[in-house]
């Protein structure tokens, strides 16, 4: 195995492999011509792109943004409310892939139980900016404070970022040293054993934290609980709810770009190639991987944040592990280690169900087969990252090298 | 506190009852991490296809479903026989499909430890899917196979009553029943077997030599692709006769039963030590027992709980289990 390793030619990203095929040709091509333009020609392209996310809503092409469950257009809601409503989905959950994508395709850890963070992010708006919480309740009476006191829901916002990266840490600090296998299935019972808590903090079975199964309602939005003299963010439409989390999207997209190109992502990537490695070249494995998971955790938990604020309930049944397998899904069909091509993973995997509802039964069973046909035939994703891609190929060499 | 050692014996019982049947699935996962250092993500779904398969059996032979009296005991001990046999060579034969289908060509790739992890995934989603979905909805209700699987998702089916529930004997204050000794005595002598298998036999020397060295032991002559595959086979059957004995004891099952117990028999086999056969007996036996003592300490809801906080604490402070981890380096 060494003498393989050895002998692998020195490869710099600058140098991409020798394309084959027309389309990936084309393709390169096109990226050279991309790269060569001008820094403001780029700037333009990049701003015109963002400018397209914010007018998705009114896009009306018939057959694309016209979901079936849609009532007829009207008034100013140009697509159909559900298109809007769907484009809502999709951006918490390209939230998630983004998140996750930071613990898988960054870090490497596979992180099964990603819904646990999720579900705290959800929780902490639930518990602390509801009226019907049972933790509101207690500290009105407590403090003598009127019935509709509860934490407004701007502060609720670090909160639940902090909650979430405290989560992220207490799991990751006895599991992070494990081998990656053994982390998997830890972080799967983990996001189990938020689920039961959630369940069982109801005031029979433990205290009353979380209502249990009847779950919380009158979650807050931006503009406090839902009611009707919400003029924006409202429970009918969705698409201010669409523009905020977008927003959130693309700053959130930001900052864990920087953060790949600074000195943690280059460590999040040798930790990834090679552990043991990077330790010797002084990377301190387990603190940096300790990051990736509060990050990832303080993602997931933002978007658990935003769905439990537009629903404006939540109960314990949405956090279910068939949830937590479809995120692990849309970061690998997009391709780990790619944020866009996760963001893409996590839009096909949220637009296709709801494009095709009569369809929508097979929707697992598509996640399955794909999930094993993907790491089959094409273990780096629809979209890989092309660091990633060589990856696989150089595995894939050694082991002919062998044989 | 007075509950809890008034039915201690009580409790012993039904944690050993229980443990046997976490024991035997831990063996397939112990058995597979030994040799290919790969946790097979995937056995807890052979376990559930295990279930099932002994369901459309006992429909096949005929046993009244939703009756509380059994048939007499001879007949039923056929019945259970002929369905231990069915059910493990389906289990064992799905064992083997799924690591021709997915492990064996990301082996020849030399894929990524976590790939491997998540093929299985979407090979568990789609087994889940297949019995509690397509199955209802394509073949169950055309009459095709018998219409045992009910409803389409979420839904739980009840086993026959093979043997009719009767205490047995008194012990320690605890009270035995004959459905007990039934899956223990089967457990006990599946467990023996495989020891004796492993320990004993040409199959089980070259199970060992591989485990303990893949290479020296291909240099040695044997043939490593077939050694991966008879582990696949007796793996998943030891599920499918634990899905019977759970079908015995429980009475019950759903498509997403084996995502908890499939959980908590990994915990079983990391608790003992993965890798090792004895391990997996043992933490098998004593999960179960540390499961239904806290539960009787805290309520009934927070029973699924324990497991995972087991396995946490066992890889935080011993993660190689309480026998170490080696199918080749130990005597078992």
């Amino acid at each position: 195995m060494s003498e393989t390793v050895a002998e692998r030619p020195v490869e710099t990203p600058s140098a991409p492999t020798p394309p084959t095929g027309r389309a990936r040709q084309a393709l390169n091509a096109m990226g050279e011509r991309w790269r060569a333009q001008p820094k403001w020609v780029r700037w333009l392209f990049g701003a015109a792109g963002i400018g397209f996310l914010y007018y998705l809503p009114y896009l009306g092409i018939p057959g694309l943004t016209y979901l079936r469950t849609d009532p007829p257009p009207m008034g100013h809601v140009e697509g159909g409310t559900n298109w809007s409503a769907t484009l809502f989905t999709i951006s918490i959950y390209v939230l998630v892939a983004v998140g996750l994508n930071v613990v898988i395709g960054l870090a490497g850890l596979l992180d099964l139980g990603y819904i646990g963070f999720f579900a705290i992010g959800a929780y902490s708006v639930a518990i602390f900016g509801s009226t019907n919480s049972p933790v509101v309740q207690a500290i009105q009476h407590r403090f003598g404070l009127s019935e509709t006191w509860a934490v407004t829901w701007a502060l609720c916002i670090p909160i639940a970022l902090v909650l979430t990266m405290i989560s992220g840490v207490i799991l990751g600090w006895p599991t992070l040293r494990l081998r990656g296998d053994y982390l998997a299935i830890v972080t799967l019972g983990f996001g189990e054993i938020i689920r039961i808590l959630a369940r069982n903090l109801d005031g029979r079975s433990g205290p009353d934290i979380t209502n249990g199964t009847s779950g919380i309602l009158q979650i807050p939005g931006p503009q406090g609980p839902p009611s009707p003299n919400n003029t924006i963010f409202g429970l009918i439409d969705p698409t201010p709810w669409y523009f905020l989390a977008i927003t959130i999207v693309l700053v959130m997209m930001f900052f864990v770009r920087r953060l790949e190109h600074s000195r943690v992502g280059r460590a999040w990537l040798a930790i990834r190639e090679d552990e043991d490695a990077a330790g010797i070249m002084g990377v301190p494995g387990f603190k940096f991987k300790l990051w990736a998971f509060a990050i990832g955790a303080a993602l997931g938990g933002l978007s658990g944040f935003l769905f439990a604020s537009r629903y404006a309930y939540i109960d314990p049944s949405q956090f279910d592990v068939t949830r937590s397998i479809t995120f692990v899904a849309m970061v690998v069909i997009g391709g780990a280690g790619n944020m866009y091509g996760v963001a893409a993973g996590a839009a096909l995997l949220f637009y296709l169900p709801e494009r095709f509802r009569e369809f929508n039964d097979y929707r697992l069973v598509v996640f399955a087969l794909a999930l094993i046909l993907i790491t089959i035939f094409r273990p780096q994703g629809l979209i890989p990252s092309k660091r990633r891609a060589r990856e696989f190929k150089d595995r894939a060499e050694e082991a002919h090298a062998d044989a | 506190m007075y509950d809890f050692f008034n039915n201690l014996g009580q409790n012993t019982v039904d944690g050993l009852t229980r443990g046997a049947i976490y024991a035997l699935i831990a063996l397939g996962y112990t058995l597979v991490y030994g040799v290919l250092k790969l946790i097979n993500f995937a056995h807890s779904e052979v376990f559930m296809t295990g279930t099932y398969a002994a369901l459309v059996t006992y429909t096949l032979l005929g046993v009244p479903f939703g009756s509380l009296v059994g048939p007499e005991l001879p007949t039923a001990l056929l019945y259970l026989l002929v369905a231990l046999v069915v059910s493990a060579v389906v289990s064992g034969g799905l064992a083997l499909g799924i690591e021709r289908v997915a492990y064996r060509p990301l082996r020849r790739k030399n894929a990524p430890p976590l790939i491997f992890l998540i093929t299985a995934i979407g090979f568990s989603l789609l087994l889940i899917e297949i019995m509690g979905f397509l199955i209802p909805r394509f073949l169950g209700s055309q009459g095709i196979l018998p219409n045992v699987f009910g409803r389409e998702r979420p839904n739980t089916l009840g086993f026959p009553t093979l043997i009719t529930r009767s205490d047995a004997f008194e012990f320690l204050g605890a009270t035995v029943t004959n459905r007990q000794i039934v899956v223990i005595v089967a457990a006990v002598i599946m467990m023996i077997g495989l020891d004796l298998f492993i320990n004993r036999t040409r199959y089980g020397r070259g199970v060992r030599a591989v485990a303990q060295n893949p290479e020296t032991a291909a240099l040695m002559g044997i043939n490593q692709d077939r050694v991966i595959m008879l582990i696949f086979v007796i793996g998943g059957a030891l599920a499918g006769v634990a899905a019977v004995l759970w079908g015995v004891y429980i009475g019950n099952t759903h498509p997403n039963v084996g995502f908890i117990l499939g959980l908590k028999a990994f915990t079983a086999a990391v608790l003992g030590g993965i890798g090792n056969i004895r391990g997996a007996l043992l933490g098998g036996f004593l999960l179960g027992l540390v499961e239904i003592y806290a539960t009787q300490l805290t309520s009934y809801p927070w029973q699924d709980i324990f497991g995972f906080m087991v396995l946490i604490v066992v890889l935080m402070f011993r993660p190689t289990g309480i026998l170490g981890e080696s199918l080749g380096k130990a005597r078992a």
